[in-house]
């Protein structure tokens, strides 16, 4: 048991950067290998097709180059990342069995505290494997199935099976193939016909061990006519060795369903945050995509909607915030491809120091989709001279009867704000912390509280001191 | 200590150009001074640098507050010793409400650890919605965001209710506004007046002066106080414009 050493020193600039000792039952060696991802599949006692699965896709992993395009990704070694460790006190069932140390790890992130308030599930995933695990009972009795994707696979097989990999397959792109060889821990939801969940699902991701990867893989199924909203929080320690996390969200939003996805991320500031999370959207059906970015040392992450049938929704509102060494490539993907089919993205991105956002986001019209419209918005905020920011908007429009909308701004702090602000008492500090909330409002405001408090308040800590 | 605003031999500029050439004023807690002049005078660049802002540099002089010299402080810190300036032209800050900001900005003046109250801010606010004839649905709006001129001016005299402060300085805040909402600014100013409010009303017309009377009156020409006298001087300027006091002036 070792605490590295280097993370005290990280603690001051990281909130949430500290580390427990490493307690683990099974730890794999370095390194994307066969022998790996056998061991995955048998410690995981899953059936052949799976074990089939994860060959299948290391070989199109090993066939396919790493992109070119979008971020950085030179300094990611490949070789030099644990793609399995296993801990200790998987899948409790209740708070009392979860280990100690792993439990003060959740205590400071505030977990119980959030079951205290009544939240729904809390389904919390340490390192690789979902350690605590619970769902409110009157939920059970609707039929609303919130399970580790593990337990998915075991308890609702052939559910599982017809949807696991058909809306993000393993040959999509290079890290939904490592995913696809290497997953482990995520989510399983389903909310059958006509369910309507009011209060929030949630879970909570860390990555604890240095060097390991975090391959969550999560399934959504809203049956018809059903409406949730799934909320997904990361805070990573920091460590001194760059830190993997390669997941694939797949959700199925079925006929007059509505489902939104909140996420707020942020992971230390060496995480390579690269994921793949794509909706299928049925006749009527709505999806909504909330993303918020901040941390990690490069984040690539296009949350898309496919709108495969007539009068499907699609809606992606994004925050990023670049701070130094720190490049967010992040969009979203609206496919049009019925008719009368709507989609808008809202994306806004704060960069400071040497910071760099870049939006890229892809808009397709099919032939055929006639009456379908997408808005886009995206503005940027720039804090100082040295920040960046670019916007890549690929727009493809194959129907004639279709119109797609693109609006973007760049913009500073200005002088006579700050100074409006400060005549009523505000410090500098405050005064842009003020602006930037402000900034961001439009797409706070679409979380729960408690989510929309603690965005601000992570926004506030990267704030600190870069005025003046 | 001496409860007035003070101001010695204010010399200021704005890039090489000097816009303040010695301006001397003692305004008491208690008296609301006007301040006249035509445009390019140096009125508005006084304001401004009263409430700290960088664009101005002062090379002479002092401001003091309760005998407190404030040149060097941040414009934050002016404002928690109780310095208010109704800007001539309130900027937007889009996504803060009005509500928010004005609780960040009563948080600002407490003590630390000491909160502002549900029940001190809401009462707070109530009176002053009142004061202002403004409903309460607009706390809910974001500052100045798509207000109008008229609305701008309104939620300046409101944040003025809101923080108490001890000495207001408006920069033309009658300019754009029609009758009623000038009456309504007026109200507004007046519900504050007494032995411990001091300021300067800073304008071109008398009509703003029929509502709030002033104590004194100052011309301010070249950068400098010419000349100062009674509520009839305001007058005098509005009949006979301000030809004689530059006579007077280059005499």
């Amino acid at each position: 048991m070792t605490i590295n050493p280097e993370v005290n020193e990280i603690n001051k600039e990281y909130e949430y950067g500290w580390s427990n000792p490493e307690r683990y039952a099974v730890k794999a060696p370095k390194g994307l290998r066969r022998d790996v991802v056998e061991m995955i599949s048998k410690a995981k006692d899953e059936p052949q097709w799976m074990l089939d699965f994860r060959l299948k896709a290391l070989d199109i992993f090993y066939s396919k180059p790493m992109p070119t395009w979008g971020a950085d990704l030179s300094g990611l070694d490949l070789d030099e990342i644990y793609y399995y460790i296993k801990p200790e006190g998987a899948n409790a069932r209740s708070w009392d069995d979860v280990p100690d140390d792993v439990k003060q790890t959740f205590e400071r992130l505030g977990i119980p505290e959030a079951e205290r308030a009544a939240l729904a599930g809390v389904g919390a995933q340490y390192e690789s494997e979902m350690v605590y695990h619970n769902l409110k009972e009157e939920w059970e009795k609707l039929g609303v199935v919130f399970l580790s994707i593990e337990d998915g696979l075991k308890e609702y097989p052939e559910l599982f099976r017809e949807h696991f990999a058909t809306i993000v397959p393993p040959e999509d792109n290079k890290f939904a193939a490592i995913n696809s060889a290497v997953w482990s821990g995520g989510s399983f939801v389903y909310v059958p016909k006509g369910v309507k969940v009011d209060i929030p699902l949630q879970t909570y991701f860390r990555i604890n061990a240095e060097s390991s990867g975090q391959f969550e893989r999560t399934l959504i199924i809203i049956d018809e006519g059903a409406q949730a909203h799934y909320i997904e929080g990361c805070t990573a320690p920091a460590y001194s060795s760059d830190s993997f996390h390669s997941g694939v969200i797949e959700i199925v939003v079925k006929e007059g369903a509505r489902f939104r996805y909140s996420t707020i991320q942020n992971w230390s500031h060496n995480v390579y945050n690269l994921v793949t999370q794509r909706a299928a959207v049925y006749g009527n059906g709505v999806m909504e995509w909330v993303d918020g970015n901040l941390g990690s040392k490069v984040t690539m992450k296009y949350p898309a909607c496919y709108l495969l049938e007539e009068g499907a929704r699609g809606e992606v509102l994004s925050i990023a915030m670049a701070g130094r060494g720190q490049h967010q490539d992040a969009g979203a993907k609206i496919v049009h491809f019925a008719p009368h089919t709507s989609g808008t993205i809202v994306s806004k991105s704060i960069s400071k120091d040497s910071g760099r956002s870049s939006y890229r986001g892809l808009v397709k019209i099919y032939e055929g989709a006639k009456g379908s419209q997408t808005n886009v918005e995206c503005d940027a905020l720039l804090l100082d001279e040295e920040a960046r920011t670019d916007t890549y908007p690929y727009i493809e429009i194959e129907e004639k009867d279709a119109r797609v909308g693109h609006e973007a701004t760049v913009s500073k702090i200005n002088d006579d704000q700050i100074l409006y602000l400060q005549s009523r008492g505000l410090s500098e500090d405050e005064a842009a912390g003020l602006i930037v909330r402000g900034f961001i409002e439009p797409i706070a405001k679409e979380l729960p509280l408690e989510y929309a408090v603690e965005l601000n308040r992570l926004i506030e800590l990267e704030m600190e001191g870069s005025v003046g | 200590m001496t409860h007035q605003l003070e101001i010695r031999n204010l010399h200021a500029t704005v890039g090489d150009t000097e816009i303040l050439k010695g301006i001397n004023l003692i305004v008491p807690r208690g008296e609301l001074h006007a301040i006249m002049g035509p445009n390019g005078n140096g009125k508005s660049t006084l304001a401004k640098v009263i409430v700290g802002d960088p664009e101005y540099t002062v090379t002479q002089g002092e401001v003091l507050v309760d005998g407190q010299n404030i040149l060097e402080m941040e414009p934050d810190e002016r404002a928690r010793l109780g310095v208010f300036l109704a800007f001539q032209y309130p900027v937007e800050i889009p996504g803060v409400t009005i509500a928010n900001f004005l609780r960040l900005a009563m948080q600002a003046r407490k003590a630390e650890g000491e909160e502002v109250s549900f029940t001190e801010f809401y009462g707070k606010l109530q009176s002053a919605l009142k004061t202002l004839e403004w409903d309460e649905s607009i706390v809910e709006r974001y500052l100045n965001a798509g207000f109008s001129g008229g609305e701008k001016k309104r939620n300046e005299i409101l944040q003025m209710l809101m923080l108490e402060p001890n000495y207001i300085i408006m920069d033309e805040t009658d300019s754009g506004l029609d009758v009623d909402a000038l009456k309504i600014v007026s109200k507004g100013v007046n519900s504050m007046r007494g032995p411990g409010l001091g300021g300067l009303i800073i304008t071109h017309y008398q009509r703003l002066l029929d509502y709030i009377v002033p104590d004194k009156v100052h011309i301010i020409l070249d950068g400098k106080v010419v000349q100062t006298g009674g509520p009839e001087l305001a007058k005098k300027m509005d009949t006979e414009g301000y030809d004689w006091v530059k006579e007077l002036a280059t005499a």
